[in-house]
């Protein structure tokens, strides 16, 4: 059994008549990069918010190390590294006069602890004059995390830290994270990005306030319990519509510029070859069909649309 | 601690609004009320209807019109043009002799200055009216033929001689900076945290809420206090206001209000969720009262029993009477002990309730 870092136990919470969150249960253990997966408003904000002690919650119990986020929000203060959802910096300071800052609120020294955050810091070191208002995203992201690492927390909760960063600095950002689960530190992070749930160890994937399933990423795509077909052709839109039309097709979804479809698992649900068929037949041109392996988006969109979960 | 303060000076430096209203507010203000918003009243456009001049009138004419207060001289054909000119605008009063004044003073009998003022500006007219009663008053008296009254009235302006205007708005304009600055300023400044998102991770730290206080108050603290004695070196050296008492004294109750100031500030902030909602506030819950019901342009003594009332809550108004004191009468601790006690209560229970309603939390 793997040591337990935080647990959530009937985690519920409500802004007056709207529900945040309607009644959590989770574990994280130490040493891994859990995932909170989901779209905007699936209650990811407020769930963190709870764990950093920063939100009460509304109903059950969240442990974090062995600390109540109410009572002992003090300690957990000291051993928490928090990044919220906006990069919380003070743009009109320096960089390494940000970093200085949250190092001083911390109580400790930027040199002492200068190791903590040597890989991630040093790549944006060369612009250390710079106002961090005056960074790009991917570097305010880079600063904001140097700043929540500096005082060598326990636990680091990390909001949404790739949204509106670009591609590149969203690799490099999961990077660093694998790097820093090496020291042993526990990661606490959230997304929208479904391809970012493959980089997590284990994952929980929300909606609505709901977590629909948890797991490692490779377990949950494993379950998928249909076939997926993957079509590639000029028309995704056509495509998409026409296969709408089959009969014993589950779903068709748009995934970049191909079409997932998954079928019904009966006898009677087309093959790869018949669905090419019938898009040939109906005038589509040119396209390409092959079986696909689920991704964490397909389990999503399935777990989505089945109708217990939309309590 | 250390930090947090060094962060607090270099946002402050490096934001231009904040320095303007912080150095340049101070600099226009006080030459602002010092030079051209005066309620004193010089070169005052007066007639004169002098139906038979006379060396009488002629001397009392050169005498109202050497003082200063009055230009023109226009001479009216007669009492009928007087409400022309009112409504014309340009002239503000109106001397009318009666005729043979010369001899009727010979004669032993009194004859009649008439003093006929435009109302419509009631503060203006009756200083006109004042200034020329003094004037004509003064004439009596070096006649001295004249018959003495059976009473006459000596008036004497304490502690202002001259009636200066600056002597009462130097009080007045460091209250309402100090309150300005400091509490609008702090107030602003924690609502930005919030609006910026930075107060998430600053709650999410082992900083106490008096820490993040003093944090925030600390530079301003310093600054308001520049201020302070900025403005009072600038209306010493441009305006010749005094300060009679102890000067050691006029800082130290500036400190006081200072904090009370910064407290008020704070508690504003932890009602108001964003910079603009701060703003409102200070305006209108502070810089209002400030300026209406302290006694610094409308004397308490006219407003209202309501108003009155009211206005034994304002802060500024306990603070300008102090400052008054020791500025202009020289007076001492024994004489505002009282309301410098109420002063330190007011900054106590703001402090208290600040601290108290500082959220741990984000609801």
């Amino acid at each position: 059994m793997p040591e337990v870092s935080i647990t959530g136990e009937g985690v519920g919470k409500s802004y007056g008549t709207t529900t945040a969150l309607k009644s959590l249960d989770f574990t994280v253990n130490k040493g891994e990069v859990f995932g909170f997966i989901g779209p905007d408003g699936a209650g990811k904000t407020t769930l963190f918010r709870i764990l950093t002690t920063l939100l009460l919650p509304g109903s059950g119990k969240v442990r974090v190390e062995g600390y109540d986020v109410v009572k002992d929000y003090r300690i957990l203060r000291r051993i928490l590294g928090y990044m919220p959802g906006r990069f919380s910096l003070y743009h009109d300071l320096s960089v390494e006069e940000n970093l200085r800052f949250f190092a001083g609120i911390f109580g400790v020294d930027v040199r002492e602890n200068y190791h903590l955050v040597k890989d991630i810091y040093g790549q944006i070191e060369p612009f250390a004059k710079r106002k961090a208002g005056k960074l790009s995203g991917g570097m305010k992201q880079k600063l904001a995390l140097s700043c929540a690492l500096i005082h060598e927390p326990v636990v680091l909760v990390l909001d949404e830290p790739t949204t509106g960063v670009d591609a590149v600095s969203r690799r490099e950002f999961w990077e660093m994270l694998m790097r820093l689960k090496t020291g042993g530190i526990t990661i606490v992070v959230s997304t929208p990005y479904m391809d970012e749930a493959m980089r997590c160890d284990r994952v929980a994937l929300m909606q609505q306030g709901n977590i629909m399933t948890t797991g490692t990423p490779q377990s949950i795509t494993a379950a998928f319990p249909h076939k997926i077909y993957r079509i590639k052709g000029s028309a995704a839109l056509n495509i998409l519509s026409l296969t709408r039309k089959m009969k014993h097709i589950r779903s068709a979804e748009l995934f970049g510029d191909a079409v997932h479809i998954s079928t019904e698992n009966t006898d009677q649900a087309p093959t790869a070859a018949e669905i090419s068929q019938y898009l040939s037949a109906q005038g589509l041109g040119r396209h390409i069909i092959s079986e696909a392996v689920a991704g964490i988006e397909d389990c999503f969109i399935d777990l989505m649309k089945q109708p217990d979960r939309h309590v | 601690m250390k930090r947090f303060i060094i962060k607090e000076f270099l946002h402050i430096f490096r934001d231009v609004r904040s320095m303007l209203i912080l150095f340049g507010m101070p600099l226009v203000q006080v030459l602002l009320f010092g030079f051209a918003i005066t309620n004193e009243i010089r070169d005052a456009r007066v007639a004169v209807v002098d139906a038979v001049p006379d060396v009488v009138t002629k001397d009392l004419r050169n005498k109202l019109f050497a003082s200063g207060y009055f230009t023109g001289g226009d001479i009216l054909a007669g009492q009928h043009e007087i409400d022309e000119r009112f409504r014309q605008g340009d002239v503000k009063m109106v001397v009318v002799f009666e005729p043979e004044f010369a001899q009727k003073l010979e004669r032993g009998e009194n004859p009649v200055v008439q003093l006929i003022a435009d109302a419509s500006d009631p503060n203006a007219a009756k200083l006109l009216v004042n200034y020329a009663t003094g004037i004509i008053n003064g004439y009596n008296r070096s006649l001295g033929t004249y018959p003495p009254q059976a009473v006459i009235a000596e008036p004497r302006m304490m502690y202002n001689p001259s009636l200066k205007g600056v002597y009462m708005f130097v009080p007045g304009i460091i209250t309402i900076l100090l309150m300005l600055v400091s509490a609008m300023m702090t107030s602003i400044s924690i609502a930005r945290e919030k609006e910026a998102g930075t107060m998430e991770v600053l709650l999410v730290s082992p900083l106490k809420p008096i820490s993040i206080i003093l944090g925030k108050v600390t530079p301003y603290v310093v600054l308001s206090f520049i201020n302070a004695v900025s403005i009072l070196l600038m209306s010493y050296y441009v305006f010749g206001v005094p300060v009679k008492g102890s000067l050691l004294l006029l800082l130290a109750e500036s400190i006081l209000f200072i904090l009370l100031a910064l407290s008020l500030g704070i508690f504003i902030s932890t009602v108001a969720n964003n910079q603009q909602t701060a703003m409102m506030l200070s305006m209108f819950a502070l810089m209002l009262p400030t300026i209406l019901l302290s006694g610094f342009i409308f004397p308490i003594e006219n407003m209202p029993a309501v108003l009155q009332w009211i206005s034994l809550l304002m802060p500024p108004r306990w603070f300008i009477f102090i400052i008054k004191s020791i500025m202009l009468k020289g007076a001492g601790l024994t004489y505002f002990w009282k309301e410098t006690l109420i002063l330190t209560a007011m900054t106590g229970v703001f402090i208290l309730a600040s601290i108290r309603k500082f959220k741990i939390r984000l609801d």
